[in-house]
């Protein structure tokens, strides 16, 4: 084979390699923070692509996507006006849970992502395969391309997704290859062991895809969509609601499903030994499901349209790399699937990870300087987490290249923050997923008050425009007028015991704040309303921010003060040379664990799993110190 | 949650070292240290009081309203105090039992067990002390923490031990089927119900109630510790049982064989109520044949929660020596070496399979040593010295203080659910009662709730 001639191509301010959902938000971040930047992918057909389930949102994920939208991100927008059914979940349940989940038209999701990205000044979109780093003196200066092009720029952003040496795996056939079967980055992975980057092998996996018109759904339930308005981002107004909405539907496996599993566990590549990646506990194969879980009779599916203009759809939960031949009999035996003709097969898929811990919290590398990772190569699962972490990669891969301090997001202001704080303090030993009890502070971290916690760091950042900031804090005031409105209406007993005693409820003997009376179980913000209405009626989304405040002030308060505590702890930072070797009287595992980790802050050192309260202790009195802290040489 | 987060707790000790002295301290510091104390005290408003006044008063236990002691407390407002943050210094005046108490209601209303050295790293971390000062800090610190926690859990019982992380399971498993439900909306999950949620965190708090009864009407306190004096004849035992009885001159004469029919007798050591057992197998056993004496030991030693081995180490041991070393490896123990006013015939490094910590060299001729007997018997005492024969209980101050905390989150979790709040808001009451439980046994694993999520539960696509 004739050699590769390398030529000098473009520079960029900065470079995002891979345009998943991590790539797309970090280049759009970085172009719309007046960065000349390049998004470069394996192929443009894979822009935005969702190669699994055909969702946005739900529980925690949901959140991320309104942080996301709250700091300028693109996801929340895009997926408003691609959907094609929308439902607010967890609603019996109290405010800090309640989740919005999306189910998307695959193809004019990555449509109008794609028109987008062409679309913003600054930012250009180019197909290529990236085979290695540009590293001088440790510091990341560019990439080279397989067609030979050297793209040199301030800052690169990695986000390839699980194209990283990708491996297919259907029952006995095996195969290299990215997602969805395209082509696979080999060459990088290479690169970046030659680094000095320790990577690992994970695991997952899609289900099968059924023709739509072969499904007899009349042996479903069927799951519709919300009447009521809803939207991902702050800038969706209620009047473009979508009214036609596709359903999804429910039918469940049954015992006939699982005596074909079992009796070709012997072919299933997660039993026999060949599947080697470690996957997620959270989101296991059918054929996990029923060894795990062996007594249980059967497990719910969910039949999910991938589009409107496609008659494929995902069959949710349903998850395997079983041979194709038998995936066609399981799938067979199942109620509404007598008949259903397979599209595309399911299959496991293997690709390397970097260990998270290499990054620090604005997913910049440890090992090569310059460089920042996002996305499932940093061992996350999910569209939601590696968009929140591309965001952040994007934002900081500016701010590098315009040689400004680094932003990050802590514990307490948001789910991203969680989530890239779990990532990089503690590691992961399976492909990490946001869940809602990750988070200390959730009844803080809602989706409802994502605007409120991040629109003004989005603004500092550049990437919330004067419009939108305006209506921001138009919503903000008025929340804070009507509290401090109804912090001072009296109620008399005699204005609300008729309604009282109608609803069961124990009558007032003396006057109470309109405040206090909210906090009744009985009464809602729109139960007051008629006692003492607002002057002028609120917006539903301005009295939702009332009414939680006021209802769970108890718990809110709780929760802040101990938040207080958190950034108190987190404001004590840990010299970034720090010699742990020098230090008397850590314990040898901590010593270990904090020379791997580098911990930021005193906080980030504490969560760390084999450092104990003396070792932070010791820490503590060490860094207090200030002037006798030994660091090492530069 | 953040239970790693504790540079700004409120902590609480005894400040004074154990002992019958006049007066015993139990210190606090912290930004609600006024805050704490106040809820177990009878007496001026302290958040009123000028700073760097003593107010008398008395300490109450806020749930029966019982006084526990009548004290004096310093309040002392930052930053002129030796931490250079609020310090409260209650002066307890009713003995080792009443100040124990009185640490156990101020640990249960909020404040936190001090680690060793804790006080003396704040006024450090607060720039009270020189920073030449800062390593011997640090050598504090990790001398006496690690092995202070070590302590801490060792000397949970193991039926102690036990009961809690039942409890602890009990409360995972109702948080997990809460999580679930919330993180997986749609799944033919069965359905947390407040009703269900609320049934477990009164049987919960029940068990703790009850734990925390063995706590105050314990028998270590009511009825004294259980204590055999044990050893072959003309060992010292009598000599070590008149000395607590300080009736050393109407006992102890050169002709053996007083015999009393008294089974039970009742010291005090240091404050400390000891139940003697088998006074007068004791005194019986002096001058019988050794045979019989032994039998005896054994029995006594059964009875007993603590067991004070003597020894004579003007002679070699004997092999009922070694039978009653054997016998009481599984007791809380000291063994007493005595008759050092005698050539040496045995050393501490003799024993077999004996702690050295559990070794106090003594002459009961010429009282050397016991002091130091008393301090280690009030240093068990106030570790905790568990009654295993008849319940499980509590009488460690820490132990009892978290449980108290525990207790209070689960009654947040009936108030919440009394006031219709949603089960995720009452969840964080019922998972701040499952961290302090997991704090008392010292086993939270990280991700604990997630592990048992995918375990008990099906999930995902």
């Amino acid at each position: 084979m004739p050699e590769i001639h390398e030529y000098e191509a473009t520079q960029y301010d900065v470079i995002v390699v891979g345009a998943g959902h991590a790539g797309c938000e970090a280049a759009l971040a970085a172009a719309r923070m007046g960065e000349k930047t390049l998004l470069i992918t394996i192929s443009l057909e894979m822009l935005a692509f969702m190669p699994c389930n055909p969702s946005v949102g739900g529980p925690a994920k949901g959140v991320v996507v309104r942080e996301i939208d709250a700091l300028g991100g693109q996801m929340g927008k895009n997926i408003d006006a691609t959907y094609i059914q929308m439902r607010m979940l967890n609603t019996g349940k109290g405010p800090a849970v309640r989740a919005l989940r999306a189910q998307a038209d695959k193809a004019a999701y990555h449509r109008t992502m794609k028109q987008t990205i062409e679309q913003t000044p600054g930012l250009d979109l180019r197909q290529g395969l990236v085979e290695r780093l540009l590293v001088e003196d440790g510091v990341c200066v560019g990439v080279v391309a397989a067609t030979g092009a050297r793209y040199r720029a301030k800052s690169v952003v990695l986000t390839a997704g699980t194209s990283s040496r990708g491996k297919i795996i259907i029952g006995e056939l095996m195969y290299s290859s990215g997602p969805n079967n395209s082509l696979p980055s080999i060459r990088l992975s290479e690169d970046l062991e030659a680094q000095g980057f320790a990577l690992r092998r994970f695991k997952t996996g899609t289900p099968p895809r059924v023709e739509g018109g072969t499904i007899d759904f009349s042996k479903t339930e069927e799951q519709p969509g919300d009447k009521a308005p809803h939207a991902f981002s702050f800038t969706t107004p209620d009047s473009v609601y979508l009214k036609d909405q596709l359903s999804c539907w429910m039918t469940y496996t049954n015992e006939t499903t699982h005596k074909i599993i079992r009796a070709n566990l012997d072919r299933a590549p997660m039993f026999s030994g060949v599947i080697k990646g470690v996957g997620p506990r959270y989101c296991p194969s059918i054929e996990d499901k029923v060894v795990r879980f062996a007594d249980k009779p059967r497990h719910q599916l969910f039949l999910e349209p991938e589009g409107r203009d496609t008659s494929e759809y995902y069959v949710g939960d349903f998850s395997t790399s079983m041979p194709e031949e038998i995936q066609l009999k399981m799938l067979h035996s199942v109620a509404g699937l007598e008949h259903a003709e397979l599209m595309r097969p399911g299959y496991a898929i293997e690709y390397d990870v970097i260990e998270p811990w290499q990054l620090t919290h604005t997913l910049e590398t440890k090992v090569v300087k310059n460089l920042f990772t996002a996305g499932q190569m940093n061992g996350t699962s999910g569209y939601e987490e590696a968009a929140g972490q591309g965001l952040i990669a994007g934002i900081n891969a500016a701010l590098r290249a315009q040689g400004k301090a680094g932003f990050t997001l802590q514990r307490s202001d948001a789910y991203i923050g969680v989530m890239i704080d779990d990532l990089v303090t503690k590691g992961t030993n399976e492909p990490y997923r946001l869940l809602t009890s990750r988070a200390e502070y959730r009844l803080i971290l809602r989706h409802d008050n994502a605007d409120l916690r991040l629109t003004e760091k989005g603004r500092a950042l550049g990437l919330i425009d004067d419009d939108r900031f305006a209506a921001f804090e138009a919503k903000k005031h008025a929340i804070s007028a009507e509290l401090a409105r109804l912090e001072t209406v009296r109620l008399r007993p005699r204005d609300v015991n008729d309604w009282l005693a109608e609803k069961g409820a124990a009558p007032l003997k003396d006057g109470v704040l309109a405040s206090d009376f909210l906090k009744r179980p009985e009464v809602s913000y729109a139960d007051l309303m008629q006692f003492t209405p607002a002057p002028t009626p609120l917006d539903h989304l301005i009295a939702e921010q009332v009414e939680i405040e006021l209802k769970y002030a108890g718990y809110i308060a709780k929760e802040r003060q101990s938040i207080e505590r958190l950034q108190r702890m987190e404001g004590k930072q840990i010299p970034a040379r720090i010699d742990y070797s020098a230090i008397n009287g850590l314990a040898t595992e901590a010593r270990q664990k904090l020379t791997k980790i580098q911990p930021e802050t005193l906080a980030q050192a504490s969560r760390i799993s084999g450092v104990n309260p003396a070792d932070v202790a010791i820490l503590s009195v060490y860094v207090t110190q200030g002037k006798i802290a030994k660091v090492k040489p530069a | 949650m953040d239970s790693t987060i504790t540079e700004y707790d409120t902590i609480a000790a005894i400040s004074t070292p154990p002992g019958e002295g006049a007066i015993s301290i139990v210190r606090l510091s912290g930004e609600s240290a006024l805050e704490t104390a106040q809820k177990v005290f009878k007496g001026k408003d302290l958040s009123q009081v000028p700073s760097h006044t003593i107010n008398y008063g008395h300490i109450i236990d806020p749930d029966s309203q019982q006084v526990v002691d009548e004290v004096m407390v310093s309040v002392m407002r930052k930053p002129k105090t030796y931490t250079r943050e609020d310090l409260v210094e209650i002066n307890c005046h009713g003995g080792i039992v009443a100040t124990n108490r009185v640490l156990q209601l101020v640990l249960g209303a909020g404040a936190r067990m001090a680690e060793p050295g804790e006080f003396t790293k704040r006024a450090f971390l607060n720039g009270r002390i020189d920073l030449t000062q800062a390593e011997s800090v640090m050598d504090l610190i990790r001398a006496k923490t690690d092995r202070a926690m070590q302590v801490a859990v060792d000397q949970l019982d193991g039926d102690l031990h036990h009961l809690i992380t039942a409890l602890r399971q009990e409360i995972l498993e109702v948080l997990a089927q809460v999580e679930v439900n919330i993180d997986y909306p749609e799944y033919d999950t069965d359905e947390m119900t407040t009703r269900l949620l609320k049934e477990k965190a009164a049987l919960v708090l029940g068990r703790i109630d009850e734990l925390l009864a063995t706590a105050r009407s314990g028998k270590v306190l009511r009825d004294g510790l259980a204590t055999a004096i044990v050893g072959r004849p003309n060992v010292g035992k009598s000599s070590l049982l008149n000395h607590m009885l300080r009736e050393e001159k109407a006992i102890v004469t050169d002709v053996p064989g007083t015999t009393r029919d008294v089974l039970e007798e009742y010291v005090n050591v240091q404050g400390v109520p000891l139940k003697l057992v088998d006074t007068a197998g004791i005194r019986d056993t002096e001058d019988k044949v050794e045979k019989i004496g032994v039998q005896r030991s054994r029995e006594a030693i059964t009875k007993a929660d603590l067991v004070l081995l003597v020894l004579d180490t003007s002679t070699p041991l004997t092999a009922e020596d070694l039978g009653l070393i054997q016998a009481t490896a599984a007791k809380k123990r000291i063994v007493i070496l005595n008759k050092q006013d005698l050539p040496d015939a045995l050393t501490a490094t003799a024993l077999p399979d004996v702690p050295a910590e559990e070794v106090i060299a003594t002459s009961m001729r010429t009282q050397q040593g016991m002091d130091a007997l008393a301090d280690k018997i009030v240093h068990l005492f106030m570790q905790g010295i568990d009654n295993s024969q008849s319940q499980v209980m509590v009488t460690n101050a820490r132990q009892i203080g978290l449980l108290q905390q525990a207790k209070t989150s689960l009654q947040s979790v009936l108030a919440g659910i009394e006031a219709g709040m949603p089960i995720d808001l009452v969840q964080i009451d019922m998972t701040a009662a499952w961290d302090k439980l997991g704090e008392i046994t010292g086993d939270a694993a990280p991700d604990e709730l997630i592990t048992q999520l995918f375990s008990q539960f099906c999930l995902g696509k």
